[in-house]
């Protein structure tokens, strides 16, 4: 039962994104006559699943928002903005409903309820159908179905079914038709025809006919094969959930469709079963049927109501963009795990081999050649499966600009660019957080009043742009408002009256904007409802430094405000070169380095008392002695004949950085520090080589910004 | 159920202690055995950079990342350096596994958690002198370790 509920909520999020999707569609004014009915089918599927689970709130609010979509639907009712704007918010409750479903919590019963008047005030426009509904919803979709969660394990097809009553429940009597054909395991498993075809009579009127067209010669009849079949007519009153329960013992034994020839249902189901994915209501009802292809869970889960899609049968007539698994992410976790140490393994045979002298033999070389190249494949795989796209997220944040531009009174639009972008899962989540309090900063502090826009001469309309895209080897996020920019003379008071700086300090811009990562700075004059709760931009720096990503600040006075993030793309794995450095053995990530040179004597140059600069063509790069740096050994006399790692960041910035020798270049599995010990500044992490010692990797970027560049023995000071 | 529960806790009160005591330098400490997770050899430990004196720096204990400190140098003793003869205790604090470099594991002692006595308050050892309890027993002093003030937490290794 748990699990089976535990199902319905994942299916929830999918159908929400797809709500979200279909909204933002008619938002964009892309919609069709389809669009529309996702977005209904998606709220008609969590009302289904929602009653079998008897969450009586989730199913209400759900009918009132299906049944004003359904006026759309049926052309009764404009796509007009403030429409789409409240069905936005409907939405936003839906997934909050869900929320407090599963986890517990309280819902503001003054939006639902003003959120519920207004889709009635909508929904009454024209003509009082939806108004009954409304009325003699209730009592059904939850009470009928009880019965089947306690007795029977086919519970989802049930919850599938429940969709289908509370959406026909309306109608007085139906006249449907039912196919009823029999499997031989029907026969075999002792169940008989005739007493499901009685128990069906006791429904209302039904002429059961046998057809008989299967019916081979007697001269090639086959005892056991299953040759005939029931046509059902049948004026009833029940729905096809309790059509469906008759079968319940059956199912999976017999092939079953219903189709409701009539009378017409203001829903406008009853369309047949196989029909073309158009037809609206039709599709939960082809649960039943067995034949034994998988359905695919569709990522947009447009017409699948609950989990059972993967068992049901394919409806021939859709494609299919490929079967799905859902696995536990516990499994996955395990699997990268283990391939985590496989790689190590197989680096420590590597290293065995070569040490043995048998690296010669080169049959044991290839077979080792061979082996690295399957362990890179395998862990690849590995790491796909976590991948995931950013587009959920986003999703969320649109949510969270709309309601905090509602707050501040501001009209704000969120751009979203990027969004299949592919990050490993627990970055995805441990990323909503932070995105959350930077989207909501932008829309509180980042973009200008209306009238300040005004009269600044841009449109009133502020813009919030999210966007995601792989760059060299890392995933960058970026969020961006086309508001005032950081207003950098008010940051700079604000950092001296609390004392973050001296009033006296030299800083530049970019050392300016960085104090808004100062814990306890917070720009707001006031504590706006939104942002300024006390929690800073430090929270938001120190949750993406957890992730091993960066955070940066630009922005330009009137034009707005960029924050990038730049995140490792996954968490587990890392082409790498392995360095010597004094009695260190260091592995700085490959995509880093843009190439290594070997210093001639004139190539290092003096620039300060202890710094140095290396002339690499036609520029100067500063001079970092790695040793130096992590406190190995001291500053060397002198840097002829030093190899030296050019570095370059995403931003320019430029190093070169001083190793003592190269020893490797490979493939190196992340083992993160944070948890048994916490972050080291310049080190992104560490890994095991092939001799079972711990080596660091080293974050250049961080590496870089935090180095004193100290490269020359004069003095010794702490590096900080 | 409750009254088991209770029962438990007033074996707690009254019951025998077992600590694993062992030698750093000339002085004698010892941590509850409940907390240790085994005892391994002395390995050279790989060195973080900007990390405090005492971290030794990280070892591969089977696979993972382990933070070794040596409590000579935690608990500021005369040090040696560290040598083949060295062990190092793996404890568990509050969720987190951490090394303590020691020079020899010595005994496993019990004795009645009554006789644990909380130590003087001195104010020529500046700051913590990371002791939770002495006993004496056999005629030796035994220091009992606070462990989680020994270990430096995540937010004092960022800082």
């Amino acid at each position: 039962m748990q699990e089976i509920r535990a199902s319905f909520f994942i299916e929830c999020e999918e159908l929400l994104e797809a709500l979200q999707d279909a909204l933002q569609m008619m938002e964009g004014g892309e919609a069709d006559d389809e669009t529309i009915n996702v977005a209904f089918r998606a709220v008609h599927s969590i009302k289904g699943g929602a009653g079998a689970f008897g969450l009586d709130d989730l199913v209400a609010f759900a009918h009132s928002f299906e049944t004003t979509m359904d006026e759309m639907r049926a052309g009764r009712l404009e796509a007009e903005a403030e429409t789409i704007a409240l069905f936005f918010q409907c939405g936003d409750l839906l997934s909050d409903l869900v929320r407090v479903a599963r986890d517990g919590g309280d819902i503001d019963d003054a939006v639902r309820s003003n959120l519920l008047s207004q889709l009635e005030e909508l929904a009454g426009q024209d003509g009082q159908a939806a108004e009954e509904e409304v009325v003699d919803f209730q009592p059904m979709g939850i009470s009928l179905d009880l019965p089947a969660i306690d007795g029977l394990p086919d519970l989802e097809a049930d919850s599938a079914a429940v969709t289908e009553a509370t959406e026909t429940e309306a109608n007085a009597l139906r006249h449907v038709e039912i196919r009823f054909s029999p499997e031989p395991e029907l026969y075999r498993s002792g169940n008989e025809p005739l007493f499901l075809l009685r128990a069906l009579a006791g429904l209302g009127e039904s002429t059961v006919c046998c057809t008989r067209e299967a019916l081979p010669d007697l001269e090639e009849y086959d005892g056991t094969a299953n040759v005939m079949a029931w046509q059902i007519e049948l004026h009833t009153n029940a729905d096809d959930d309790a059509i469906r329960d008759v079968f319940d013992f059956v199912d999976g034994l017999c092939s079953l469709t219903i189709t409701e020839v009539g009378p017409d249902d203001p829903g406008g189901s009853g369309d047949e079963v196989t029909a073309a994915p158009l037809p609206v209501d039709a599709e939960p009802e082809a649960s039943l049927p067995a034949e034994p292809v998988p359905e695919p869970i569709r990522p947009q889960m447009s017409e699948d109501t609950v989990t059972q899609a993967a068992e049901r049968p394919a409806d021939t007539q859709r494609s299919k963009p490929g079967a799905t698994v859902r696995v536990d992410l516990d499994r996955i976790d395990r699997m990268v795990n283990l391939v985590g140490e496989l790689v190590i393994n197989q680096s420590m045979l590597a290293q065995s081999v070569d040490a043995s002298g048998l690296s010669g033999n080169t049959k044991i070389a290839s077979g080792l050649d061979e082996f690295q190249q399957l362990t890179r494949d395998i862990q690849d795989s590995v790491m796909l499966i976590r991948a995931q796209p950013v587009k959920s997220l986003f999703q969320r944040m649109a949510r969270i600009v709309r309601e905090a531009s509602s707050d501040v009174g501001k009209t704000v639009r969120l751009k979203t660019e990027g969004e299949g972008t592919e990050i490993d899962k627990t970055v995805i989540e441990r990323l909503s957080d932070p995105l959350t309090h930077m989207i909501r900063n932008a829309v509180d502090h980042g973009l200008e009043t209306p009238d300040d826009r005004v009269a600044a001469g841009k449109p009133e309309e502020g813009i919030v742009s999210l966007r995601a895209s792989h760059r060299s080897g890392r995933v960058i996020i970026e969020v961006a408002d086309n508001g005032g920019g950081i207003n950098r003379p008010k940051v700079r008071q604000i950092a001296t009256d609390k004392g973050l700086i001296s009033p006296d300090q030299d800083l530049s811009d970019t050392e300016i904007d960085n104090l808004l990562f100062l814990p306890g700075f917070s720009t707001a004059s006031e504590v706006s409802n939104l942002s300024g709760r006390g929690v800073g931009m430090d929270v938001v720096k120190n949750a993406i430094s957890a992730l091993g990503g960066r955070i940066t600040i630009t922005s330009t006075p009137g034009e707005g405000t960029t924050f990038s993030i730049s995140l490792p793309l996954t968490l587990a794995v890392l082409d790498g070169m392995v360095v010597r450095v004094g009695s260190e053995t260091l592995v700085v990530p490959l995509s880093a380095i843009s190439e290594t040179l070997s210093l001639q004597k004139e190539d290092a140059r003096a620039l300060g008392p202890q710094t140095q600069v290396v002339r690499v063509r036609d520029t100067f790069v500063p001079l970092i002695n790695l040793g130096t740096e992590l406190g190995y050994s001291p500053p060397r006399e002198s840097y002829e004949g030093a190899i030296v790692l050019l570095i370059s960041h995403e931003d320019g910035q430029r190093a070169a950085l001083v190793v003592d020798g190269i020893e490797d270049q490979r493939q190196v599995v992340i083992k993160g520090l944070q948890d048994s010990y916490g972050h080291v500044p310049g080190v992104a992490a560490a890994t095991i080589l092939g001799d079972g010692q711990i080596a660091l990797i080293l974050d250049p970027a961080d590496l870089l910004m935090n180095a004193s560049g100290q490269s020359r023995p004069h003095q010794l000071a702490r590096t900080g | 159920m409750a009254g088991i529960t209770e029962t438990t806790e007033k074996l707690q009160d009254f019951d025998e202690v077992e600590l694993l005591s062992f030698r750093v330098g000339e002085s004698e400490y010892s941590v509850d055995i409940m907390s240790v997770r085994e005892i391994r050899g002395w390995t050279r430990a790989t060195s973080l950079p900007h990390a405090p004196a005492y971290v030794r720096g990280v070892i591969n204990l089977r696979g993972a990342v382990l933070p070794v400190i040596d409590l000579a140098l935690r608990l500021g003793l005369d040090v040696e350096e560290p040598n083949d003869r060295n062990v190092i205790i793996v404890v568990d604090i509050d969720g987190r596994t951490v090394g303590l470099r020691v020079d020899a594991v010595s005994d496993i002692l019990s004795f009645p958690r009554t006789q644990l006595h909380t130590p003087p308050e001195m104010t020529a050892d500046q700051g913590n002198t990371f002791i939770e309890a002495l006993t004496i027993l056999e005629g030796r002093m035994i220091r009992i370790l606070d462990l989680p003030a020994v270990v430096p937490s995540a937010q004092e290794v960022a800082a």
